[in-house]
């Protein structure tokens, strides 16, 4: 056990009726890690995150942040707290300025420093030009910026972002990523949701991989890889009347072949080299790709089911 | 860029002092922030609601209170005294009036709220309780009810209906009144979920707006009805305000006033209760 850890989570389990929603999970964040849960909708990542912001209450286990039991401090554990919620919340009859004012105020916090403190963050969300803007004027990546810079309103040790970037572009996404890093190298604790691969490999020094309400595995996005796959992936389509029967003539090509309804993916340590052999055999793909190996064919590894459906 | 969150052990002086202080899982005796987040938001709009709802009462009282009034004549008023038809029905009106007020705060507003606006959702995310958010929403019901209360009180002076200095008390009365409303509508509509459901609470209100002795004595009607009639809170409202106007008080004027408070009581458990089912589940 670590002593310094902000979270701990011992058989968290959670119950909706008879579902299980949360599987009894384990884990440990230390302060300043960038920590992500990655899976795909229904995984019971986001009722994770609600039961350690304390606003929803276990069903068993037990549960630390900060060494406070989010159920029966749920205010005190709320002001160490950042929340960022999968869907904006923000409180569309104020201004910008006074989505920040108003809300830093629902922890007590004093004017005087919320002016000043409003202004620093709408700087940091690049929102300044905004701050008497109507919320509704915002686009989709201002109002999560803006979301983003109200839950570091109480300078929290923790922010919880639940899928931060969804429903974003990608100019949006990198932006707001870029943003993240920043609270990063100031230490805050990042705990994150997400089903992209690609934001949990940019963000997160450690993951773990959920489904069905239980943990799959737990590492770096790089251990990750490593353990659950190979080093490349060999990509091909045969249209989609023959992805599913060529699998047998492909037997022994590589270390694993997944087979996909769009494609059949080859796992092997060297990509052009397995596609070598494919051609040796007389098999014609309409189109090949070789890349690398992502958390991905990790999930798709572990759960036998993509995680975006 | 300065830091904008300092790191692990950095200094939290802000938050700590904010931490410091005694919380529980539902109040963090941080009601003024809901409020002030009120005040703030209604600043930018609801300027006609706020305006029509002052002078619906006034209309009633001119159209039934001045032009009926010349027909009806002069009525027996609580204290067995004779007073105009006019000065009979504004207490009345004032009652309808404070309950109005308080019940659009507390069911359109809220329902909007709680389940177009997640308002409450954000606000439970912070240091805020349910009890903080319920008794800062009732609060704001309040506030408008005052606003309300004084000026149909002024409108009632302006009138010459006023004929004791005990009239005055009909305003904090008329805040008693917005009271139970506002916390018993407020929890009443955390059970809605659709426009449908919600039109139930006006297919409620304006019986009760009409039947509730307001614009007759309750002596007209047979002793089932009467009984029916006095379970309601609206003629508890009307009762006590009328006893007031005139400064007649009776024992009856301490029920009336405790059925409020029990109402009180009740609304505002139900509500903190029902937020923190539905928020905090």
């Amino acid at each position: 056990m670590n002593p310094d850890a902000v979270i701990r989570a011992e058989q968290l389990r959670k119950n909706y009726g008879d579902v299980a929603a949360v599987d009894g999970i384990s884990f440990e964040v230390p302060p300043g890690e960038s920590f992500g849960l990655l899976g795909p909708n229904g995984a019971g990542k986001s009722t994770t995150m609600k039961m350690i912001g304390g606003v929803s209450q276990r069903t068993s286990g037990k549960l630390s942040i900060m060494g406070l039991d989010p159920d029966v401090n749920g205010p005190e554990v709320r002001a160490h707290l950042g929340v960022v919620p999968q869907q904006d919340n923000l409180d569309e009859e104020l201004k910008v300025r006074e989505n920040l004012i108003v809300y830093g105020r629902y922890f007590g916090l004093p004017l005087s420093y919320l002016r000043p403190k409003a202004d620093e963050l709408l700087e940091f969300a690049q929102l300044t030009d905004k701050a008497k803007s109507r919320v509704d004027a915002l686009s989709g990546g201002m109002k999560r910026r803006l979301t983003i810079a109200r839950s570091l309103i109480n300078e929290p040790k923790i922010l919880l972002l639940d899928e931060p970037t969804t429903g974003l572009d990608p100019q949006a996404r990198h932006i707001l990523w870029d943003r993240l890093f920043r609270l990063k190298e100031q230490g805050v604790t990042l705990i994150l949701t997400t089903h992209y691969m690609d934001e949990a490999e940019q963000l997160c020094d450690r993951l773990i991989v959920v489904d069905k309400g239980r943990i799959m595995a737990e590492g770096s996005p790089a251990s990750l890889i490593r353990e659950h796959s190979t080093r490349e992936v060999l990509e091909l389509r045969f249209g989609s009347e023959r992805n599913a029967t060529i699998g047998a003539e492909l037997q022994g090509v590589g270390e694993r072949l997944e087979t996909l309804p769009d494609r059949v993916l080859i796992y092997a340590e060297d990509g052009e080299t397995a596609l070598e052999q494919v051609s040796a055999r007389g098999l014609h793909p309409l189109t090949s790709l070789v890349r690398r190996s992502s958390l991905e064919d990790v999930f798709l590894r572990l759960t036998g089911r993509s995680l975006v459906d | 860029m300065s830091a904008v969150a300092a790191g692990p052990g950095g200094p939290h002086s802000v938050t700590e002092a904010a931490r410091q202080r005694k919380f529980g899982a539902l109040y963090s005796r941080n009601v003024q922030a809901v409020v002030a987040r009120g005040l703030m938001a209604a600043k930018s709009s609801t300027w006609l609601i706020l305006v029509s709802g002052f002078f619906e009462p006034v209309l009633y009282l001119v159209a039934m209170g001045v032009g009926l009034g010349t027909i009806v004549g002069d009525v027996e008023g609580p204290g067995g005294q004779l007073t105009s038809y006019a000065a009979y029905i504004a207490p009345a009106l004032l009652a309808v009036s404070a309950m109005n007020g308080a019940v659009y705060d507390s069911t359109w507003n809220v329902f909007f709220k709680m389940n177009f606006a997640k308002l409450y959702q954000g606000m439970l995310y912070t240091s805020l309780g349910p009890l903080d958010v319920a008794m800062g929403e009732i609060f704001l019901a309040l506030l408008r009810g005052l606003l309300y209360a004084t000026g149909f009180t002024a409108v009632m002076g302006v009138m010459g209906l006023l004929t004791t200095f005990w009239a005055v008390l009909m305003i904090p009365a008329s805040l008693l009144i917005a009271f139970g409303f506002a916390s018993l509508g407020m929890g009443i509509t955390s059970f809605m979920k659709t426009f449908q459901q919600m039109d139930w609470i006006n297919f409620f209100m304006l019986p009760m707006f009409l039947f509730s002795a307001t614009f007759y004595p309750l002596s007209v009607y047979p002793e089932g009805i009467q009984w029916l009639i006095q379970a309601m809170p609206l003629w508890h409202g009307v009762e006590l305000l009328r006893q007031i106007s005139v400064g007649a008080f009776s024992p009856a004027t301490a029920v009336h006033i405790g059925y409020y408070l029990v109402m009180i009581v009740l609304g505002v458990a139900l509500t903190t209760g029902r937020l923190r089912k539905l928020f905090l589940k």
